[in-house]
């Protein structure tokens, strides 16, 4: 396996988390920087993706990089039945550095240990995504001025949201104190409430957002449609988990509200607007987190 | 145990391992595990004998076959109170426990149908988290599996 590879965010210390978040933001007071000078990068994405490809592309630019890569495997020999082994295979060969993107759970690893050049996980199905983990701790940090004993409150699909299982590992570094709110359908699965356990960590579960007055973060996500079976369910939880820019009067000043995007109708839009909105600024953080994660796993810094 | 006592059902090794206190159910996949099919060596195998532990039980006797910890601890999953007895002219000179290895390769399918190493030819990896409760995690997609839910490749 190539040792330098970011897979998942389980493989990263707290000292390690704190470094590249440093990096981050040494990225956003200076982002051109030519450290990628004569480098290729091959970002693949077998599956669609508009922010994590663009913002991934976008830190390979202000880094002097060039990109190769595809943002559609149908325009590829996968579609013809290459098996991803060899497509690492033969890439590997041609970049430097390949960021990839794919429906299959565990592929990034997989293609980790088959690659001779680093690989960072832009998402494994319904696995991992650790750049987003990186991006949201860095976006809490900038936003807190901390990581240390927040109040976090996630909200929305728990049982299936990758963000959401990849920022409890992440964040429990740094003893916070967790709120998590979801239907039946998508509650927080046994195992993370366990590795909370494990940890020390305290959590509690609601049904309902409502109280949200103690919050730091309210992390919102994305109430999909096509997880439910009973559709009249969904019907009914759907609007439950909407965030109106009403409920964020009686909140902390310090509260800030996160979205890994796209949002549907979680979030009101009329919530945009409020200085507690930090969806948008979130998405723009992606860009430095990933300028640091490339120089980290390629040894540039 | 090698029941000396109660006289042998199957014909005592000269020298070899008797694999025994498998549970019935279980004897197949573990011939399965060690490739035991394939064997050239002398085999015999017997399936529900009488036990006073079990009720019933199984025993592999393989002839002039010594297995290395990490290829028989392999059985582990389906037969964890499995006891070895290493058997050299025809006495037992060494009898030991199985104990689960701490990464187990190629034996164990994934029950998750969309880890890559159930839809590409990739040998899967798992490591044993807890020995106790045997709960192993998935190399790959990170997924925990229990022992109940465990199905072998």
């Amino acid at each position: 396996m190539n040792k330098g590879s970011f897979v998942s965010i389980s493989d990263y210390s707290k000292e390690k988390i704190l470094k590249i978040l440093a990096i981050a933001a040494d990225f956003e007071a200076n982002p051109n920087r030519n450290l990628l000078e004569n480098k290729v990068v091959a970002t693949l994405f077998f599956e669609p993706s508009t922010r994590t490809r663009l913002s991934f592309e976008t830190a390979i630019n202000r880094l002097g990089g060039r990109v190769i890569g595809f943002s559609d495997a149908n325009t590829t020999s996968s579609s013809k039945g290459e098996t991803l082994k060899d497509t690492i295979a033969m890439v590997s060969s041609y970049a430097d550095l390949i960021i990839m993107r794919h429906p299959l759970d565990g592929a990034a690893r997989y293609a980790s240990e088959v690659s001779c050049v680093p690989v960072i996980n832009a998402g494994d199905g319904a696995n991992q995504h650790p750049s987003q983990t990186l991006l949201d701790l860095y976006s809490i940090q900038k936003t807190q001025g901390t990581l240390e004993n927040l109040n976090i409150y996630l909200v929305g699909d728990l049982k299936y949201g990758r963000t959401v299982h990849s920022l409890i590992i992440a964040m429990s570094h740094f003893n916070p104190e967790f709120t998590f709110i979801a239907p039946e359908e998508l509650k927080m699965p046994e195992e993370y409430k366990q590795f909370c356990d494990s940890k020390g960590i305290k959590y509690r579960e609601v049904s309902e957002l409502k109280d949200i007055s103690k919050a730091d973060i309210l992390y919102m996500t994305r109430v999909q449609r096509e997880r439910f079976l009973d559709l009249m369910e969904y019907e009914k939880v759907k609007n439950v988990y909407t965030l109106k820019n009403k409920m964020l009067e009686k909140t902390k000043p310090n509260l800030r509200v996160l979205h890994p995007l796209p949002r549907v109708n979680e979030i009101d839009t009329d919530v945009d607007d409020n200085e507690k909105a930090y969806y948008f600024q979130q998405a723009r953080n992606g860009v430095f987190a990933r300028q640091a994660i490339i120089c980290d796993v390629l040894g540039l810094i | 145990m090698f029941d000396h006592k109660k006289g042998l059902v199957v014909v005592a090794l000269e020298n070899g391992t008797v694999i025994d206190h498998i549970p019935p159910d279980k004897l197949f996949k573990v011939v399965s595990i060690l490739n035991l099919d394939t064997l050239d060596s002398q085999l015999t195998i017997g399936n529900n004998l009488k036990s006073s532990k079990l009720g019933t039980k199984g025993i592999i006797k393989i002839t002039n076959k010594f297995f290395e910890p990490n290829v028989i601890n392999k059985i582990a999953l389906v037969a964890p109170n499995a006891k070895l007895n290493i058997i050299k002219n025809f006495q037992v000179v060494e009898k030991r426990n199985i104990v689960l290895p701490d990464e187990i390769h190629d034996i164990i399918q994934c029950g998750n149908p969309k880890c890559i190493t159930n839809n590409e030819p990739v040998p899967t990896l798992f490591f044993v988290v807890d020995k106790d409760d045997v709960k192993v995690k998935c190399n790959y997609c990170e997924r925990m599996i229990h022992q109940e839910d465990i199905k072998m490749k």
